[in-house]
């Protein structure tokens, strides 16, 4: 197990060497150059300042060691347009807020998609099976664009009816903020989830060691938990990683709509702005993230279910 | 065994007689593709979504040839038209001067006693109020009675009925003179219903009493502007009061007057065409590195499905931007291409994994294994053998690779981070349409309907033709 661990850790770091090598390489591909500005600035002041940053060194392999070397060092550099703040900085401001939204998506998502999926294989082509089915194909196939503008308007027309704000629209501050943008984010992979489940629990409905169960008397709500669920869970562990990104990447749309000062808009606005150093920063820890959430829950998996405990 | 045989004679005890043709095949023989389809064909929900696909493309390559309305048409007197079937605008004539309404006779304006009574009464509301002439989207001209007293008089104009004086709504304007009682409004007018109110003023103090009228604005066009919109073939074609039939919006218009429909058509071939071409593209290298990969085997192999993880490691919405923002798009470029681009080099790994082990599985099968001990050549094997037993997995996946492609698209254009303006795409008209969403909902109902619709008939036909093609894979429903 540890030897695993180990192993797959050096391939992480490995694989954020990568993905830091590809964020250089796609931001020196960037049309326009960092310094320049409408600002007329006289060619002494221009290499001193090119001097100050190292864009008078060769690219490769110069600028690109510096770059990795800074980045080894979990220094990111300093804001392009935000005055007087290290990318570190707005990291650590936007990072919490994205977290604590995609934590409480993951838990919607991973609560909702379980138990429904779960309700849907036990009452199997009945009544509730086919409304949650109808259901998860509506979120598999509206963008969730559509979800954030309809809970806006529902929340919106839900404050003016009771004459009170129960929820609020946007912006983010208190816990009520979060409820809905979490429950947006949160959708997609819930109905993903749910489909899983679904079939999943079908599996595990009609094996041997159930009927044992059920034949030894073992109460139905025991066997649900102890049996069915425990057994039919396990797939849905192995996709949480790759959900996790989904999630943490799905968080663009959902913050912007919600105008949440996280991560996701962080990034995209670096990107409007030609914000250099912030967009290879948020790059590279985003990637770093996934790629540590990944190995996480590999390990996890590893841990829950021994008969896939790799060497 | 309850229940005895009735009545059995001897004739029932009589040995068989061979039939010869007991082996022989009574069926014809169907090959895999036709019990593929027999069983396609057999699923409603696939055929369903058959169905759907094929008149979303129809909708894209021949809709704009049967509908010939251009998308990037701005038509500014037209913002934000709920959906109307047939549409027609009243020709006038250009620059008409209205000399208001100017009565000689009135009762009479306010003394200079009036004015310094500190006790003086508020001033009535206009008796009556009616319009004058046509009221259109080009003028609307209004004229009420007097007051006694008044040195002249303010117009607003609402969306709704006021009901109060604070909702009056927008301050048109205001005549000078008590016996001035008219007004005309030429101020930013759509086909709508007005309430427009008068209120009456002595000089020094308005009146909080006001008259309201209900207007119904109908569409109207100059003659040079139909003229030059094509409207009309000439200037002798028609004269000012006649009614010219204009394009109508099936599906409304946006927020540059731009016909949805059109918008829609064009934006579909936007989505779709990103949505297909990117996922062919990546499928079919995916395919064939993986193919290669499988086939190769040993460090080879190693190698390159090394650098696939390492593609498949990098955050795929981030770079999906960071390619787009690298190939940068100058001015005037659709930003198509960056974003087909950055798919697929995003997303062969997926592909080239999935045909690897495919390939792997099949190598090692007792018929590739006896082809080859027949002295079969590897392309032999290759075409013979290889592809179309993943050709079915190929296929699937292709299938469910294109709403993914299509939901990237809508994501990013939303963002506004996919296609550039003004080429329409369904994502960027969602994002357009969400700003209005209140006034106008058809802007943002339409394209995200089709994108929902879309990404579900390509999921369905998906489910469908795993159920089809691959009886390992087949759902388990």
């Amino acid at each position: 197990m540890w030897r695993y661990t180990v192993r797959r850790l050096i391939q992480g770091v490995i694989t954020v060497w990568f993905i830091a090598t590809a964020t250089f390489a796609a931001m020196h591909m960037v049309p326009g150059d960092p310094l320049g500005s409408e600002r007329a600035t006289t060619e002494s002041i221009r290499q001193n300042l090119e001097a100050r940053y190292g864009l008078d060194k060769p690219v490769f392999p110069d600028q690109y060691l510096i770059f990795l070397g800074n980045m080894a060092r979990g220094d990111f550099g300093i804001s392009f347009t935000q005055q007087n703040r290290s990318v570190n900085d707005i990291i650590r401001e936007a990072f919490p807020v994205s977290a604590q939204l995609g934590v409480l998506a993951v838990i919607f998502a991973a609560l909702g998609g379980v138990l429904l999926g779960a309700l849907t294989a036990l009452n199997r082509n009945r009544l509730p099976d086919v409304i949650i089915m109808f259901l998860v194909i509506l979120g598999i196939s509206i963008p969730s664009f559509v979800f954030a503008a309809l809970g806006q308007l529902a929340v919106v027309r839900l404050n003016d009816w009771t004459g009170q704000s129960l929820l609020p629209v946007a912006g983010w501050g208190t816990f009520q903020h979060m409820l809905l943008p979490a429950l947006v984010l949160g959708l997609g992979t819930m109905a993903f989830l749910t489909r899983l489940m679904r079939s999943s629990m079908l599996e595990v409905v009609n094996t041997d060691y159930v009927r044992t169960a059920r034949a030894k008397g073992v109460p139905p709500l025991r066997v649900f938990w102890r049996h069915q669920l425990r057994n039919a869970v396990l797939p849905v562990i192995t996709v949480l990683g790759p959900a996790i990104a989904a999630i943490t990447t799905g968080g663009f749309v959902v913050e912007l709509v919600f105008a949440i000062p996280g991560l996701g808009r962080t990034f995209v606005e670096a990107v409007q702005q030609l914000d250099y150093t912030l967009i290879m920063g948020t790059t590279v820890f985003y990637g770093a993230f996934l790629v540590l959430m990944v190995i996480l829950v590999d390990i996890i998996y590893g841990w829950v279910d021994p008969r896939v405990r790799l060497g | 065994m309850t229940d005895h045989p009735q009545a059995l004679s001897a004739a029932d005890f009589a040995p068989a007689s061979a039939r010869p043709d007991a082996h022989g095949i009574t069926r014809p023989s169907q090959s895999y593709w036709q019990d593929a389809w027999r069983r396609l064909r057999h699923n409603k929900r696939a055929i369903a979504s058959l169905w759907i696909v094929i008149f979303l493309l129809a909708f894209t390559l021949i809709g704009p040839l049967l509908w010939r309305v251009d998308p990037y048409a701005q038509n500014l007197d037209r913002i934000s038209q709920p959906p109307t079937l047939a549409a027609q605008t009243l020709l006038v004539e250009r620059g008409v001067q209205w000399e208001g309404v100017t009565l000689p006779q009135w009762p009479h304006a306010p003394s200079r006693e009036w004015l310094t009574d500190p006790q003086r009464i508020e001033l009535p509301a206009p008796e009556a109020m009616e319009v004058v002439g046509d009221p259109h989207t080009l003028s609307v001209r209004l004229r009420w009675s007097p007051v006694a007293n008044a040195a002249g008089y303010q117009v607003y104009r609402n969306t709704y009925r006021p009901t109060a004086v604070n909702e009056l709504g927008l301050p048109l304007g205001e005549t000078w003179a008590g016996n001035d009682v008219g007004y005309e409004d030429q101020l930013a007018l759509t086909p709508n219903t007005y309430w427009y109110s008068v209120t009456a003023t002595d000089g020094l103090r308005e009146s909080e009493q006001f008259a309201s009228i209900a207007v119904d604005v109908q569409l109207a066009t100059t003659i040079e502007s139909a003229l030059a919109r094509g409207l009309i073939p000439s200037r002798d074609a028609a004269q000012a009061g006649d009614y010219v039939a204009m394009p109508a919006n099936p599906f409304g218009t946006d927020y540059l007057g731009r016909d949805m429909l059109a918008r829609l058509m064009h934006g579909a071939r936007t989505s779709l065409f990103i949505g297909i071409a990117a996922p062919l593209l990546f499928v079919l290298f995916g395919t064939v590195y993986g193919a290669f990969a499988g086939f190769a085997g040993g460090r080879t192999d190693d190698f390159m499905m090394r650098i696939a993880d390492f593609v498949i490691a990098l955050p795929f919405l981030l770079f999906m931007i960071l390619i787009r923002v690298a190939s940068g798009i100058g001015p005037g470029e659709s930003g198509i291409m960056p974003l087909l681009m950055a798919l697929v080099v995003l997303s062969w790994p997926a592909t080239a994994r999935l045909v690897r082990g495919q390939i792997l599985q099949i190598r090692e099968e007792g018929y590739v294994q006896a082809a080859r001990l027949l002295g079969a050549r590897d392309h032999y094997l290759i075409l013979r053998h290889m592809v179309p037993n993943t050709l079915g997995v190929i296929l699937v996946t292709l299938t469910f690779a294109i709403p993914t492609a299509i939901f990237t698209e809508a994501f990013l254009s939303f963002i506004g981070m996919g296609v550039a303006p003004p080429v329409p795409s369904w994502g960027s008209m969602s994002n357009e349409g969400l700003k209005s969403m209140l006034n106008s909902p058809h802007e943002l109902f339409f394209p995200a309907l089709f994108i929902s619709i879309t990404v579900l008939a390509f999921n369905m036909l998906g489910d469908g033709l795993r159920d089809a093609l691959d009886a390992r894979m087949r759902s388990r429903e």
